[in-house]
């Protein structure tokens, strides 16, 4: 019963965690139409600021070293696009081969300045506590993870959905052309999105530290859950991120428990099935 | 010339090696209405599309109000007091109709999510409905008030009778003519010559990308069959005004 339990918190810990990371990534594939492999990296380059924030300032807490990480690389994002990214609109290839590149580059980047080992990234005492619920132990950190993760789907929630500038992102997705033509600068709407997406993957970094630590290969490790997130939930839906994540977090978890030959067959297979049947993805409405 | 609304000098517009517009040369006073005609194929859109931004002319110079934007992006020349009610209405169709005005507001003046719904009350009936499921005549009158609430001081409307039921073309007719009452410069583009013929203060004919015919109205009427000749029509009945 214990296994259960706690496998089923850490599935719900790490699709909160794939929420965090899968949310920029579809909203800046369905808003810009670029599939950002750099994405993988600026998770792990946030768990790699965090755990450097927290170490050299063990007060800072968690959480403000997951704000201050998020905003260092909502602001690399935010240089990737203006910089770059803006001069291969309209080539696809380019975007993905500039994409991996650069986080080749962050990867390279990480391994010179931490070197090889996992640098852990401490929580404070009262998170790293387990609750004791009904004879039960339930890791603490996995449930507020799974909080922030829900807390993380509203408050986009609310930003896309129910406001103006939201309604402005929505109006560029539909049709970027005839949105500049009234005037919404969806050029600056482009960049604040991919500061967000990078900014949310930056902090959902930190906060994956004191599961899985800061190592190298994290990004490489994580991107193809994302990709396999997007395309199960459908590109550019928020809510097909938070579904497909969930499916995600618990296929992994549960395959790598019980069947640990067959992990990454339980894991690509609902993908293919839904590329097959489904190309749009759960919730999408464009194709994959 | 602080009373000129726009003036096209001389434009030249490419779409890739092919050559669309030849030396285009017009201009709108301030307060009057532009009608834009043309067959099929002849540069109209592309017209529009080169004062907008959306296609930059290679060559030549646009100025509204006075104002160079030639070399502007579509977002500054909308922020100049340009509205664009485009061919094919191009409702953003995943928001709702209320979403499709409130994105569009912008600048100071009479137009505001209220007085847009006043002049279009079907819209106020729709406005949580997405702009996707509406007829095509509520379509039209959505991009009409999507472009007014961006207070435009020069309004471009490109086919707004396009695939219309004639009450309906009847209806934007109306509206049209009532924006002009009210002073607003308007270039109306329209395969409908007779609505626009109507509505027009000064004609200007487009020819595969050159400008073949440029007169006020009354000249324009009492030239019947030149401009029946250029639009490739045999007789354009003469319109009541």
């Amino acid at each position: 019963m214990q296994f259960w339990i706690v496998q089923t918190l850490n599935s719900l810990a790490l699709g909160g965690l794939l929420f965090l990371l899968a949310s920029g990534f579809s909203l800046i594939f369905g808003l810009m139409r670029i599939a950002n492999l750099t994405h993988g990296a600026f998770f792990m380059l946030g768990a790699y600021l965090g755990a450097s924030l927290l170490r050299y300032d063990h007060d800072l807490g968690l959480w403000v070293s997951a704000l201050l990480a998020g905003l260092a690389v909502a602001a690399l994002g935010g240089l990737l696009e203006r910089f770059v990214l803006r001069r291969l609109s309209r080539n696809p290839l380019g975007q993905v081969l500039v994409t991996l590149g650069v986080s080749f580059i962050i990867a390279d980047a990480c391994l010179m300045a931490f070197g090889g080992d996992p640098i852990p990234v401490p929580t404070s005492r009262a998170l790293a506590r387990p609750m004791f619920v009904a004879g039960f132990v339930f890791p603490t950190y996995r449930l507020v993870v799974l909080g922030v993760a829900i807390l993380s789907a509203l408050a986009l929630h609310i930003l896309l959905d129910r406001t103006r500038i939201g309604a402005m992102i929505r109006a560029g997705v539909d049709d970027p052309a005839m949105a500049r033509a009234i005037g919404i600068p969806v050029s600056r709407l482009f960049t604040l999105t991919f500061c967000l997406g990078a900014g949310i993957a930056g902090a959902g970094g930190v906060l994956a530290g004191p599961i899985f630590s800061a190592y190298p290969g994290m990004d490489a490790d994580m991107l193809p859950l994302a990709l396999i997130v997007v395309i199960l939930g459908g590109v550019g839906s928020l809510m097909g991120a938070f579904v497909g994540s969930f499916i995600i977090g618990f296929i992994y978890t549960f395959g790598i428990a019980l069947v640990p030959d067959l992990a990454y067959v339980i894991l690509f297979l609902p993908m293919i099935i839904v590329i097959a049947l489904r190309p749009r993805g759960l919730f999408g409405r464009l194709a994959a | 010339m602080a009373t000129e609304a726009l003036r096209a000098d001389r434009l030249n517009a490419y779409y890739g090696a092919s050559h669309v517009l030849h030396d285009i040369s017009f201009a709108l006073a301030d307060g009057q209405l532009l009608a834009l005609l043309g067959r099929n194929g002849a540069g109209k859109s592309t017209c529009i599309s080169s004062i907008i931004g959306l296609l930059p002319p290679r060559g030549g110079k646009i100025s509204v109000f006075g104002q160079d934007v030639t070399a502007m992006p579509p977002e500054a020349i909308a922020r100049v007091g340009v509205g664009l009610v485009p061919q094919g209405r191009r409702m953003f169709g995943s928001l709702t109709v209320r979403e499709n005005l409130v994105v569009a507001r912008k600048g100071s003046g009479q137009w505001s999510l209220a007085s847009v719904l006043k002049l279009f009350p079907r819209l106020g009936e729709r406005q949580r409905q997405l702009a996707g499921s509406l007829s095509g005549g509520e379509q039209q009158m959505l991009a009409i008030g999507r472009a007014l609430m961006g207070n435009p001081r020069l309004l471009l409307l490109d086919e707004p009778s396009e695939g219309l039921a004639p009450m309906i073309v009847a209806e934007v007719g109306r509206i049209i003519a009532e924006l002009r009452r009210q002073g607003l410069a308007i270039v109306l583009v329209e395969q409908n010559a007779d609505l626009a013929m109507s509505l027009a203060d000064r004609v200007v004919i487009l020819n595969t990308g050159r400008c073949v015919f440029d007169a006020d109205i009354d000249t324009a009427r009492a030239r019947m069959e030149e401009l029946s000749h250029h639009l490739g029509v045999f007789k354009v009945a003469e319109p009541a005004r």
